[in-house]
């Protein structure tokens, strides 16, 4: 139970910093420590996503880092597409799926390193503008300086 | 994608929004179904890529999306297959509540720059872990 706790703690912190809900690491832990099968451990781990997803969305809001409108348009389009989604799969090997999402993953990847490489530090809505220091007051400044 | 866009190019980007937003959609949807994750690594990636938003506004984008996706993908699974074992998710699910506002401020601290490498050294991960058997 302990190492429940853990990887559940683990998976939020994930979460917050990276964006991962936390399937990559309670899928995994659902097989070996409770012996599920993949569907009973994947469909358990979407389950469990949710209470993270939800906070965490709802903290990034806070700092201005969601646009709802899309948010929304995403999630329901994907609703659709999981429906498509289980007809491939049923229809192509898993193999062929993993491979395929892998190497997509491993191209994707190089193409956010390499941007985040050259490109000038990208901030359109920066969360955190610091407060400009005050301009200094000339002339009636504190004794002694 | 460029910064500087020509007056016919930026009304292009426009009317590719809605359609670049429906595909990536039901491809973190069919990601969802395929692989039972909930479609970050996918939907966060090519809003960077093909819709121009910051790092950090991605993530928080298709985080917020994961929730209709995981809630819908869960509810089917349980009420439908009755795969979902509700005390465990319950076990995994709510510690993460407590870190994920720690992560979430963590985030804000850090640059926009180093967020991006982050994700992508995850995306590296989470690819290497489906390509390897």
């Amino acid at each position: 139970m302990i190492v429940y706790l853990v990887i559940g703690l683990l998976a939020g912190l994930l979460a917050g910093l990276t964006g991962l809900a936390g399937g990559m690491l309670f899928i995994p832990a659902l097989i070996v420590f409770e012996d599920f099968g993949q569907v009973e451990a994947q469909a358990t781990s979407l389950a469990a996503i949710l209470p993270v997803a939800l906070v965490g969305a709802w903290r990034q809001w806070g700092y201005g880092n969601v646009r709802p409108r899309d948010a929304l348009q995403l999630g329901l389009l994907a609703v659709g597409g999981v429906a498509g989604g289980v007809a491939v799969a049923n229809a192509i090997p898993e193999r062929a799926l993993e491979i395929t999402f892998g190497t997509l993953m491993l191209v994707v990847a190089a193409q956010l390193a390499w941007r985040a490489r050259r490109a000038p530090e990208p901030q359109p809505r920066a969360p955190e503008p610091k407060p400009r220091p005050p301009a200094p007051s000339h002339g009636r400044g504190r004794a002694g300086g | 994608m460029h910064l500087i866009r020509g007056p016919g190019e930026e009304d292009a980007a426009v009317r590719a929004r809605p359609l670049r937003l429906a595909v990536i959609g039901t491809l973190a949807g069919a990601y969802c179904g395929l692989l039972g994750l909930g479609g970050t690594t996918v939907i966060a990636p090519l809003l960077v890529l093909w819709l121009g938003y910051g790092q950090r506004e991605a993530l928080g984008t298709a985080l917020a999306a994961v929730v209709p996706i995981a809630a819908a993908a869960a509810a089917i699974q349980g009420a439908a297959y009755d795969n979902v074992d509700l005390g465990l998710a319950v076990v995994f699910g709510v510690p993460g509540v407590v870190t994920v506002f720690v992560g979430v401020a963590l985030q804000q601290r850090i640059s926009e720059r180093v967020v991006s490498l982050m994700f992508a050294t995850v995306l590296v991960a989470v690819g290497l872990g489906l390509l390897i058997p």
